[in-house]
């Protein structure tokens, strides 16, 4: 029966490893070549025989990051801010009340996440020219706001139809004022879903690349996945492999740092949000 | 119907909104009247956002792709009907492009089917290293495409990576048709069998314990139980799953752009819409491109919805 036992864990501590293997090997590799040196840089070596900070100091010197970096943090977060704020009053109406219309918003959001993003590239483009907002941040938080719209929706309502809101009222017979009974019981129930889907929502921003290589042109508001796609070496005879790198690697560690903090909350939201929806 | 028995315990106000087909909405009671206008107030701003950034400007791309409307000529422009979209589908490069992206959407969509399945079985059934399984599996799910995309180019540009050591000497795959063909399949398998493995893994939370139990001690093999319990109750998060990725692999953009910038014939549908668009500048051409894209994103929709029925997402709606 142990032998048993130890089999079977054995066949899962290797799947297991299998599975963290296939995920992260990729990443892996794109961090080793960030930290080799120039002379190391094309030795095909997975390991870097030569550790450098060299090239995150180099993209840190340079306007062209640093620029970009803050257009991507400033984008993605004031277009998550919208998108979960509009989200959760919309979700709060779909999980809490009855209204007709409510399937046409469903639908509607449905299939905005269907949309391809081409489509919208050559008109947003024109448009955007013709009234100035085209190589601004509002030109490009307008698009991904909108389109994560519907990942917030879906996902918030999911959460909202999980809430005992009956503890609303109940705080309310208690001799709670309604504002006291909003603040005291429903927000603390409801801030885990909205924090959640502000990730989800934050890394769809974060991740975009078509509209940020379409609607910009400057280094004004191109955020980092587009500036990196244009990078070119500090002389011409040098690839820009090494600065590709390690913007790489900078635009990936949030993405680490949220899933080592809200593993089970992504997962929750992303499952939530499509099953139920 | 929740509405109708609500209706039904409350005094009817006279003679309000008598003119409307429906015969509950004059009965409605204040209450439910007020829940409405509340919900409607909810959902107005992002109605509006929606519609104000997706419904307008597919009309405008619509009205932009009967033009003859050259960026680099703005005065010449001119409503030429329709001739963009004959030059568009007499075109080989959309076909070419058309094929390449549908062959990516079939192919990849079914490797991510079954390599999710597998990533959701074992997420669901590890009994140790749970935490760190999922961990991990969300690192792809959550990478910044580009950045997934150099990576996996690095890896396989000789001289550079690690991948293309492994290959004979001389050897370039991504400056091959069918290679980079698959090797943009491989990038995009990598980043996208975690999403629909964690919708699987909805679906698998689904199965109840017990009756696989049971299954069991009836002497079901794994494999019956798999494809005679699993799979049926499954079959709701198995339909979302492949709608979402279908649809989401026929846009493909960002790893063909890294990888190869659609040459050797790999560009798809998205990365010609774009080049006419910003190479060529020809905003009419490039708008009849987004539209065909559009009806052919529509038509997969429907397909799927049309053929699954209730199983589609949004085809129920939970209160």
């Amino acid at each position: 029966m142990a032998a048993v036992g130890r089999t079977h864990a054995v066949r899962w501590g290797v799947l297991n490893a299998l599975v963290v293997l296939y995920a992260l090997f990729p990443v892996g590799w794109i961090a080793a070549l960030s930290f080799k040196d120039p002379s190391t840089l094309t030795d095909g070596n997975y390991i870097p025989r030569d550790w450098t900070w060299e090239n995150y100091r180099g993209i840190f010197q340079t306007a062209e990051f640093t620029r970009a970096l803050i257009n991507s943090i400033g984008i993605a977060l004031i277009s998550t801010v919208i998108a979960v704020a509009l989200g959760t009053m919309a979700a709060y109406a779909v999980a809490r009340l009855r209204f007709p219309g409510k399937r046409l918003l469903i639908g509607m959001s449905l299939l905005i996440a269907m949309f391809p993003p081409i489509s919208l590239v050559s008109p947003l483009f024109n448009i955007e020219r013709i009234i100035g907002i085209f190589d601004t941040w509002i030109g490009l938080i307008i698009p991904y706001m909108t389109f994560s719209l519907p990942l917030a929706i879906y996902t918030l309502s999911a959460f909202f139809r999980e809430i005992p809101w009956d503890l609303e009222r109940a705080a309310k017979v208690d001799g709670a004022t309604p504002v006291q009974a909003f603040r005291m019981v429903i927000v603390p129930l409801a801030a885990p879903g909205v924090f959640t889907t502000a990730i989800l929502v934050f890394i769809f921003c974060w991740n975009d690349f078509l509209f940020a290589i379409s609607l910009t042109s400057t280094e004004s508001a191109r955020t980092v996945p587009a500036a990196i796609a244009f990078f070119t070496g500090s002389s011409q005879f040098q690839q820009p492999t090494g600065s590709i790198a390690a913007a790489a690697v900078v635009i990936t560690v949030p993405i680490i740092v949220f899933v080592l903090l809200f593993q089970r909350r992504i997962v929750a939201g992303l499952t939530s949000g499509a099953v139920k929806g | 119907m929740s509405t109708r028995a609500r209706a039904a315990g409350a005094t009817p106000p006279p003679g309000i909104e008598t003119g409307r087909a429906e015969p509950d909405r004059a009965a409605l009671s204040a209450g439910a009247r007020q829940e409405r206008r509340l919900g409607w107030l909810l959902c107005a701003p992002a109605v509006v956002v929606m519609i104000a950034v997706t419904a307008y400007p597919v009309g405008y791309a619509v009205y932009l792709s009967l033009q003859r409307y050259d960026l680099r000529f703005p005065g010449r422009a001119e409503f030429v009907g329709l001739s963009n979209y004959g030059a568009v589908l007499s075109s080989p490069f959309w076909w070419d492009a058309f094929w390449v992206t549908l062959f990516i959407t079939v192919i990849s969509v079914a490797i991510e089917l079954a390599l999710g399945m597998g990533l959701a079985l074992v997420m669901h059934r590890t009994i140790f290293w749970r935490g760190a399984v999922r961990t991990s599996v969300l690192v792809p799910y959550g990478i910044v495409t580009v950045v997934a995309a150099f990576s996996w180019q690095y890896a396989w540009t000789p001289d550079l990576g690690y991948l293309a050591e492994l290959l004979p000497q001389g050897e370039a795959p991504l400056t091959e048709h069918w290679p980079a063909l698959w090797l943009i399949i491989l990038a995009e398998v990598w980043k996208t069998t975690p999403f629909m493995a964690l919708l699987l893994l909805a679906g698998l939370a689904l199965v109840p314990e017990e009756t696989l139990k049971a299954a069991m001690v009836d002497g079901a093999t794994a494999w019956q139980r798999f494809t005679r319990i699993m799979l049926p109750l499954m079959k709701p998060a198995i339909l979302v799953a492949l709608l979402f990725r279908t649809l989401d692999a026929f846009r493909i953009f960002d790893n063909i752009y890294i990888l190869t910038a659609g040459a050797q014939g790999t560009g798809s549908v998205s990365i010609l819409g774009y080049d006419n668009l910003f190479t060529a500048l020809n905003l009419g051409i490039g708008s009849a491109i987004s539209v065909l894209i559009f009806i052919c994103v529509g038509i997969i929709a429907f397909t799927f919805i049309k053929l699954f029925g209730t199983a589609a997402p949004g085809a129920e709606v939970k209160r």
